[in-house]
């Protein structure tokens, strides 16, 4: 079935976009990413405009992520303190990525700066995430137990505002979600998404925080900066699609409620060697596309500046 | 059904059009999948007709629209943008259809002065690069393969030299605006009269509903769109809990 997009202005196939959104939902139920990293390159593909398919993606991931968070509320795995923290971190930081990404369009060349950086953090993430959970995974067998937990004792742990996360059981300064914060959200802005894929490593790895409260804590932030996200392209480009939204998120939100129950049925280092190769998959997808020649070496892009 | 008698500069010619299309308008409703536009006509002679053969070619045009075309090549070993120029004025569609292979009907000279062709139809391509041609042919190309741009040879029926018709098909992803078509006669591949006529291309319903509000009331619009996902969530979530507590 066909169906016209009054402000992609491109006609689509309904059930195409209603199954893209339960496969990303699920995807973000299971392992507490947007989605959007997905999601916004497979709309390019199907012939939305860029601009409408950031936008538009940016509002399906508020769909999908409060979908997702409801069900991990009910399991009490969404650490609300540690989610504020990092969530003023992440506007902060959007906010400073704005300034960057626009910088960045004046001088040209923003398109392969978004690429780049996604290969690169793409790339280093999922490579460190994959080798992380392999080790567990290989260490867990042999032991025959639950691995033990990881202690980060050194510098993180004598910084000073000191707070306790309850439902992370950390005893933790502010001040390293905060930059977490700040770094994912400039990294969103520019890139374009919600920062999950980015966060949910960060959490894990630099927080030190148990993957089960991971996924839901990430979902309560995204839903946050992508909605905040949604309202700025809406009311400076136009660009956020309702229709396109509406067939995106039905999809979504019945996927992400599977994917979350999905997640409990997989062990921590199984999600996140799962989250790892769909990373390193997107990366490998990306850095071909830069390394080989593409087939149509023109593009069309409506001017601007007129 | 709408007939239009709109011949142009007909003083002095022996020829005129007489002409109509089978749609004026075109809405664009949230199940639009592309229209089928029947063009049809009749030569009208005040004289005998001439001993050379008659050929009639219709067009139909989309908004111009300005484009900025980027060319990729290789650097450092990665793929990236090295070169952008700025197509002033392109057509969001152009279809011509023909009674004959295109240079057997019209001249060079003729097809610049009433810009005819695809190539034509394009305005004022930038300078900035040493080989613009490439840049109009990647408009043409791209723009061809998205059906946007059709050269329809030897599609447009010619009876007894006086009755024609055509149909040209208008794809689902079009742009709103006035579309014009026009249709030239021509004798010794030159043109000897012509006529047009526009078609309204527009939105209507909810497509429309949805637009203006995008751009009349932006934050409400992004409220809303907020507020539809939100809803959407918090419903898969609930019907969810109730079918797995049954």
């Amino acid at each position: 079935m066909l169906i016209y997009l009054p402000i992609a202005e491109v006609s689509v196939n309904a059930f195409l976009l209603l199954g893209l959104g339960g496969l990303v939902g699920i995807l973000s139920g299971m392992f507490g990413v947007g989605g959007g990293f997905l999601m916004t390159p497979l709309l390019f593909f199907i012939g939305i405009p860029p601009a409408v398919a950031v936008a538009t993606e940016a509002n399906q991931i508020v769909a999908s992520s409060f979908s997702g968070v409801l069900a991990h509320f009910k399991r009490k795995t969404v650490d609300l303190k540690m989610g504020g923290v990092l969530l003023v971190g992440g506007l902060v930081g959007a906010a400073l990525g704005v300034q960057l990404f626009n910088a960045l369009r004046a001088i040209g060349q923003v398109d392969l700066l978004v690429k780049l950086s996604y290969v690169v953090f793409l790339g280093i993430i999922g490579a460190l995430m994959f080798v992380e959970s392999l080790n567990a995974i290989r260490k867990s067998r042999k032991a025959g137990g639950p691995p033990p937990r990881r202690h980060h004792r050194g510098w993180i742990h004598a910084l000073p505002f000191k707070t306790r996360f309850r439902t992370s059981g950390l005893y933790l300064s502010v001040i390293p979600p905060l930059v977490v914060g700040v770094a994912v959200g400039v990294l969103a802005a520019i890139m374009g998404v919600g920062g999950g894929f980015i966060m949910v490593p960060a959490m894990i790895y630099i927080l030190g925080m148990p993957t089960k409260v991971v996924v839901g804590t990430s979902l309560f932030q995204i839903i946050f900066v992508t909605a905040f996200t949604t309202l700025l392209h809406a009311t400076t480009n136009f660009t956020v699609d309702m229709v396109l939204a509406v067939l995106l998120l039905i999809g979504g939100v019945i996927g992400a409620q599977i994917g979350a129950r999905i997640g409990v049925y997989l062990k921590a280092e199984q999600l996140r060697i799962l989250l790892a190769i769909m990373v390193l998959g997107v990366c490998f997808k990306l850095a071909f596309d830069l390394l080989v020649q593409p087939s149509e070496l023109f593009s069309l892009g409506v001017a601007s500046g007129h | 059904m709408a007939m239009l008698i709109v011949p142009l500069g007909a003083t002095g010619q022996e020829e005129s059009i007489v002409a109509g299309l089978s749609q004026n308008t075109v809405s664009i409703t949230a199940n639009f999948n592309g229209s089928e536009i029947l063009i049809f006509g009749a030569v009208q002679r005040s004289a005998p007709a001439p001993e050379e053969p008659l050929g009639v070619i219709v067009t139909i045009e989309g908004p111009d629209q300005a484009l900025t075309v980027r060319r990729l090549d290789r650097n450092y070993g990665i793929w990236m943008n090295v070169e952008a120029v700025e197509v002033d004025a392109a057509p969001t569609f152009y279809a011509v259809a023909t009674t004959a292979p295109f240079d057997e009907i019209i001249t060079s000279t003729e097809d610049l002065r009433y810009r005819i062709s695809i190539p034509r139809a394009i305005r004022a391509v930038g300078t900035g690069s040493d080989r613009p041609g490439d840049f109009t042919d990647a408009v043409i190309r791209i723009r061809t393969d998205a059906g946007l741009y059709q050269v329809l040879e030897s599609t447009v029926n010619l009876r007894s030299e006086t009755l024609f018709d055509t149909s040209i098909a208008l794809p689902a992803n079009l742009v709103e605006g006035d579309y014009l078509a026009r249709i030239f006669l021509t004798r010794g591949r030159e043109v000897v009269t012509s006529f047009e006529t526009e078609i309204e291309v527009a939105k209507v319903g909810l497509e429309r509903l949805i637009f203006n509000l995008a751009h009349e009331r932006p934050l409400i619009y992004g409220l809303l769109s907020l507020f539809i996902a939100i809803v959407a969530g918090w419903s898969a979530s609930a019907v969810f809990r109730y079918i797995l507590s049954n």
